[in-house]
């Protein structure tokens, strides 16, 4: 309640929170909202020659390539953008929650072996590490999901792994162990609830990451295959028409843009307020 | 500092070390069988047998990777699938274009980012800086490869001052030089503001304003050589986002380079070109943290002292 009071207060914050509920609400309701199926080819969609038509007061945002209507295939496509991102960054938070927290807490042989698989991890180009896994499991929504969280769980886990270094220093902690407590009493009741802010900091931003990579498989076309809608396989599947029918190209992009940048500025103010140290910094 | 240099080279080596193990599993452990993916569909069972021997396919899993390294070492990236010619030869003849392109968009990303960053540090809380903090956020939200469709619409489709894809003249870089630069300057703009912060509230730049100095000097003869130092880390780190990006403005473009090369192969499936792009890009991204870690203390003599 304290941090939804915060939010209000600051205008781009709050901007965010708004896109953010839109796009999940329509999403959510893509079958009451959506004027027609996203996959039903109509022959109205079309003019004459056979190409795309323009936002028209039928076709809110015009007609893809095949008289599909845009407006509907955005709606069921943030369906598959935000399930992907909810399931992706919740599996790479997870992931790199656990190991973060094992390598900061456990000193030794398995602490170190697992921060150097994480700096390992670093060396490889996301997009490219993606487009590997992507190519060798043949891309399902639910793969192109794991592929994702494979790829961004390491940020988390070196996050995590400095705050808990951070942590396991503090008195509080010795304290707690001189009177006896166990490793799973201190990890869980201890150590994790301090970590909450960071899993909840990079929970949004996360967000607006795996929907931009998500885009950008699809776009490369080893993300969600079609016919399935997603933000990044409508412009995949129109980019090559993207001169003589610019919106099929713009618009869902800008939804893409506007979508990461809510999440983005969601969780930004989040940082600020879960973490007043770091205000009006990077 | 020398023991410090040794161990930085020790744990880059060890990291190569890695990746190429990782490589190596995702090339030819995962896949059912690499052989009959090189032989292609219609090859009889005798013509995969041969593959698989002239591979070593039928060695144990180490010695393969013992072989694969060796390989590795000489330059040695394997076969592509459809392409029948050597990964290494097809990555190198594309590697130039690849780096000028890095070069001119970490030139656009730099320069813009520390401008920007400077601008709304001076202008701190005002307008200006809001809009800078906006327009970064912005910019880190774009997909690139929407950005980069925006760009040839607008300057190359429309006004037609550039042209749409190609290489060979200054004209064909600026495009995908600004799509690169332009988004990834946002980053470098909240960096560089942040030190800018930090910097200009020192004691010693008091000292200089109490001197008397003109605020062009103090802002860049005193101040900002001092905030520039986690732009040299951020260049270091920053490569493989660059490569990530390069792969979709490449593709974007038709610039000749290695993301296109590895563009191209996605479509074919042919695992081996993205697999060497990926340990080139692997390669970049490593020698450049290590080559950020080197220039530091020649630019600041306080981590020279440590």
């Amino acid at each position: 309640m304290q941090v939804l009071k915060s939010m209000f207060r600051q205008p781009a914050a709050l901007f965010g929170l708004v896109v953010v509920a839109l796009v999940v609400m329509l999403a959510v309701a893509a079958p009451l909202v959506a004027p027609y199926s996203p996959d039903e080819q109509m022959f109205d969609g079309l003019t004459l020659e056979g190409a795309p038509l323009p936002p028209s007061a039928q076709f809110l945002l015009g007609t893809d390539t095949l008289g599909r209507d845009l407006f509907s295939r955005l709606l069921y496509g943030a369906r598959t953008s935000l399930v992907i991102g909810l399931v992706a960054n919740g599996v790479a938070v997870s992931i790199g929650l656990m190991i973060g927290i094992l390598s900061g807490y456990m000193r030794g042989l398995i602490g170190s072996a697992l921060m150097r698989f994480t700096d390992l991890m670093m060396a490889f180009p996301a997009l490219l590490l993606a487009i590997v896994l992507a190519a060798l499991l043949r891309p399902s929504l639910w793969i192109v999901a794991m592929v994702i969280a494979l790829v961004n769980w390491v940020q988390v886990a070196r996050i995590v792994y400095t705050e808990t270094r951070g942590l396991v220093e503090r008195d509080f902690i010795l304290a707690e162990r001189s009177l006896g407590a166990g490793h799973g009493r201190i990890l869980f009741h201890h150590i994790l609830p301090h970590l909450v802010p960071t899993a909840i900091v990079w929970g949004t931003l996360g967000i607006a990451t795996t929907v931009l990579l998500e885009a950008t498989l699809s776009f490369l076309g080893i993300g969600v295959q079609p016919p399935t809608p997603s933000w990044g396989n409508i412009i995949f599947e129109s980019q090559s028409y993207f001169q003589a029918a610019p919106w099929l190209v713009f618009i869902p992009g800008a939804v893409i843009l506007l979508t990461a940048l809510s999440f983005n500025l969601v969780g930004d103010a989040l940082r600020d307020i879960l973490d007043p140290t770091q205000r009006g910094r990077g | 500092m020398a023991f410090l240099l040794l161990r930085r080279l020790v744990q880059t080596a060890l990291i190569m070390l890695g990746v190429a193990a990782i490589t190596f599993l995702l090339l030819y452990a995962l896949p059912a069988d690499p052989a009959r993916m090189i032989a292609g569909r219609s090859a009889t069972a005798q013509t995969v047998a041969n593959i698989r021997r002239e591979l070593g396919l039928d060695q144990p899993l180490l010695v393969q990777f013992w072989s694969y390294l060796q390989g590795l070492v000489q330059g040695d990236l394997g076969r592509s699938y459809a392409q029948k010619t050597d990964v290494g030869t097809l990555i190198a003849a594309r590697l130039p274009a690849t780096l000028i392109l890095m070069a001119a968009g970490i030139f656009v990303e730099v320069l813009l980012g520390v401008f920007l960053g400077v601008v709304a540090a001076i202008r701190r809380g005002g307008f200006v800086d809001r809009l800078v903090m906006m327009a970064s956020f912005v910019g880190v939200s774009a997909p690139q490869f929407v950005a980069a469709l925006l760009l040839l619409y607008v300057f190359a489709v429309t006004l037609a001052w550039f042209p749409m894809s190609g290489f060979g003249s200054f004209a064909h870089v600026v495009l995908p030089a600004l799509t690169l630069g332009i988004l990834g300057a946002g980053w470098y703009a909240r960096m560089v503001r942040s030190a800018m912060i930090d910097v200009l509230n020192q004691d010693y730049v008091r000292t200089a304003r109490a001197k008397g100095l003109s605020s062009f000097r103090i802002i860049f003869r005193h101040a900002l050589p001092n905030a520039l130092l986690p732009v040299i880390a951020m260049i270091g780190i920053d490569i493989g986002q660059f490569m990530s990006g390069v792969v979709v403005v490449e593709a974007v473009y038709g610039w000749p380079g290695i993301g296109q090369l590895a563009w191209q192969a996605i479509q074919q499936v042919d695992i081996p070109i993205i697999m060497g792009v990926t340990l080139v890009s692997a390669l970049a991204i490593v020698l450049g943290n290590l080559l950020a870690d080197l220039v530091a203390p020649l630019i600041d003599p306080r981590i020279r002292a440590r």
